[in-house]
């Protein structure tokens, strides 16, 4: 994990110590941590000048925002209607059996979080995942195999 | 082209004009009077859903004093059943763009915002790459009007405008009393002109043709033509640029899969059309309007588990700010499953109702309000599904 304060400030250098600022930093430090710590969330508090509950109240509200511990390759699964569908069931106990972690959960080796989330966009080629910021579609029990496997290799 | 073939319309998509930024450099020469009319006379209306007309919400915000004012482009795109934006963004960003400039000139912004939702964060550096060459062009034109990416991050609320003006300021996604609406107090509280994605495009196109030959596609409430997002079941699921004011009974000719039991119009805030209605509903702002969504479900599927479905996702959506709303949505779902169960009568379903007509009349935004939409669409047509 990068060292939070300094790359907080960092972030208020290149996106500004304003309240608007603030949802553009909580994304850079997810981008690179995976998850906003309680630590964090004071820390950037202190550079923007704001109260810790303002700061955690904005982090709290945002699905994409964690405040908890996440792996590296937080996979979301889309769970609404047309992707429910077409096999979003399977894919999920495809990625369970994979990984070996129910929905919810983080691997042991903080590599993989397996996570649902409402709708991705790809309705038309469901069933969809979103892998970081990547997305897959159009996934089947082979297709999700291969693309883990990759990432499992990925150093 | 058999008589049954919908209408295919490529103006959205169409190819870009030979020159780059030649339309958007033609129309800064125009008078905002000018373009403003030739808005109102296309009768251009928001492609977000809503349907507001769009001449309208630029006057008003031209019209409001103030230095300072912004042109924000909704690219939110949360709607359960709707990727017409990210194909937009995709494949037309620079109509996109052009349109914004247009609106910045037009209301006299010098800045604006597209809030892109986190989901599709992995198009920023496409976005970014044609951002540049926007700003390259419109400093040749002496123009100034920049354009900057806000991303969301997983919050379908943020698409309503005055939660997505929250969100741009640094909070929670919660919105805003209105009004004041966004033509006087938008983002920083300052006169904003806020439009969908494919809105935006729309206008360049406006600007392109003329008014008379935008008004050729579409009907009288509804003019010009929409992108469609048509998933679910369906033999060739896609976007589809259509004209507006096409009746149903057409579409789900030419994209169901002869077994169509009904169509989720407007995704999950949208409504239901059984099929004994698809010959009497018009798809367009006369009718059942939508943002853009076609969900088409088959005789195989359960609506209980649509309504399940759209219900879980609201309870989780609702940014909980006002009761009706945040308890609403919970006991809607609790309600229905009680009643699947056989927990509780049937008859049950009838107070279920009357609780989603409250929450369309006390609830704060769209989001509450729309619920009792596929809510009571599913349940008065699909009765029997929801108790057996």
């Amino acid at each position: 994990m990068t060292d939070c304060k300094s790359l907080i400030h960092e972030l208020a250098d290149k996106y500004g110590r304003e309240r608007s600022s603030l949802l553009p930093i909580l994304q850079g430090v997810v981008a690179k941590n995976n998850f906003l710590s309680d630590t964090c969330m004071t820390d950037i508090a202190k550079e923007l000048d704001l109260s810790a509950a303002q700061v955690f109240g904005t982090a709290t509200f945002y699905s994409f925002l964690d405040t908890q511990p996440r792996g590296e390759y937080v996979i979301r699964v889309c769970k609404t209607i047309t992707c429910d569908m077409h096999g979003k069931k399977t894919i999920i106990q495809t990625l369970e059996d994979m990984l070996k972690i129910k929905v919810g959960e983080t691997t042991p080796n903080k590599k993989f979080t397996l996570l649902e989330t409402n709708c991705l966009g790809w309705c038309h080629e469901g069933p969809a995942m979103l892998i970081n910021d990547t997305p897959y579609s159009g996934l089947t029990t082979e297709k999700v195999h291969d693309i883990i496997s990759e990432y499992v290799n990925k150093k | 082209m058999s008589e049954q073939t919908l209408k295919r319309v490529d103006l959205i998509f169409g190819e870009y004009s030979n020159e780059k930024y030649k339309v958007l450099a033609s129309t800064l020469e125009r008078t905002n009077d000018d373009i403003l009319n030739d808005l109102l006379e296309s009768g251009l209306r928001g492609r977000g859903g809503a349907g507001f007309p769009t001449a309208m919400k630029w006057k008003y915000t031209a019209e409001t004093p103030g230095d300072e004012k912004y042109v924000v482009c909704n690219a939110d795109e949360g709607e359960p059943g709707t990727f017409k934006d990210r194909e937009i963004l995709y494949r037309v960003p620079r109509k996109v763009f052009s349109g914004m400039a247009i609106c910045g000139k037009v209301i006299g912004a010098k800045k604006g915002y597209m809030y892109l939702r986190g989901e599709y964060k992995f198009m920023v550096p496409d976005l970014i790459k044609e951002l540049d060459s926007y700003h390259e062009h419109v400093k040749e034109l002496g123009f100034d009007f920049t354009i900057e990416i806000r991303m969301g991050s997983g919050a379908y609320i943020c698409g309503e405008e005055s939660a997505l003006f929250e969100s741009m300021e640094g909070g929670r996604g919660e919105p805003r009393n209105k009004p004041p609406y966004p033509t006087t107090s938008g983002f920083m509280k300052k006169p904003t002109v806020i439009n969908n994605v494919e809105t935006f495009v729309n206008v360049l196109m406006i600007m392109r043709l003329g008014p008379d030959q935008y008004k050729k596609l579409g009907t009288t409430d509804s003019r010009g033509s929409k992108v469609f997002s048509v998933s679910g079941d369906t033999p060739i699921p896609g976007i589809y640029e259509l004209e507006l004011g096409m009746p149903l009974d057409r579409f789900v000719d030419e994209f169901g899969d002869g077994d169509t039991k009904a169509v989720q119009v407007g995704g999950a805030s949208g409504f239901c059309v059984p099929r004994k209605k698809f010959k009497d509903t018009v798809i367009g702002f006369e009718g059942v309007p939508t943002g853009g969504s076609m969900m088409i479900f088959n005789s195989s599927r359960s609506m209980y588990n649509v309504l399940h479905n759209y219900l879980e996702f609201f309870e989780e959506e609702s940014c909980g700010q006002c009761t009706p709303c945040r308890v609403g949505c919970q006991q809607l779902l609790k309600g229905i499953v009680a009643v699947k169960k056989g927990e509780k009568k049937a008859l049950y379903l009838d107070q279920l109702m009357k609780l989603s007509e409250s929450m369309k009349i006390t609830a704060k935004c769209g989001l509450g309000q729309s619920v009792a939409n596929s809510f009571s669409s599913i349940v008065n047509n699909f009765k029997e599904e929801m108790i057996y």
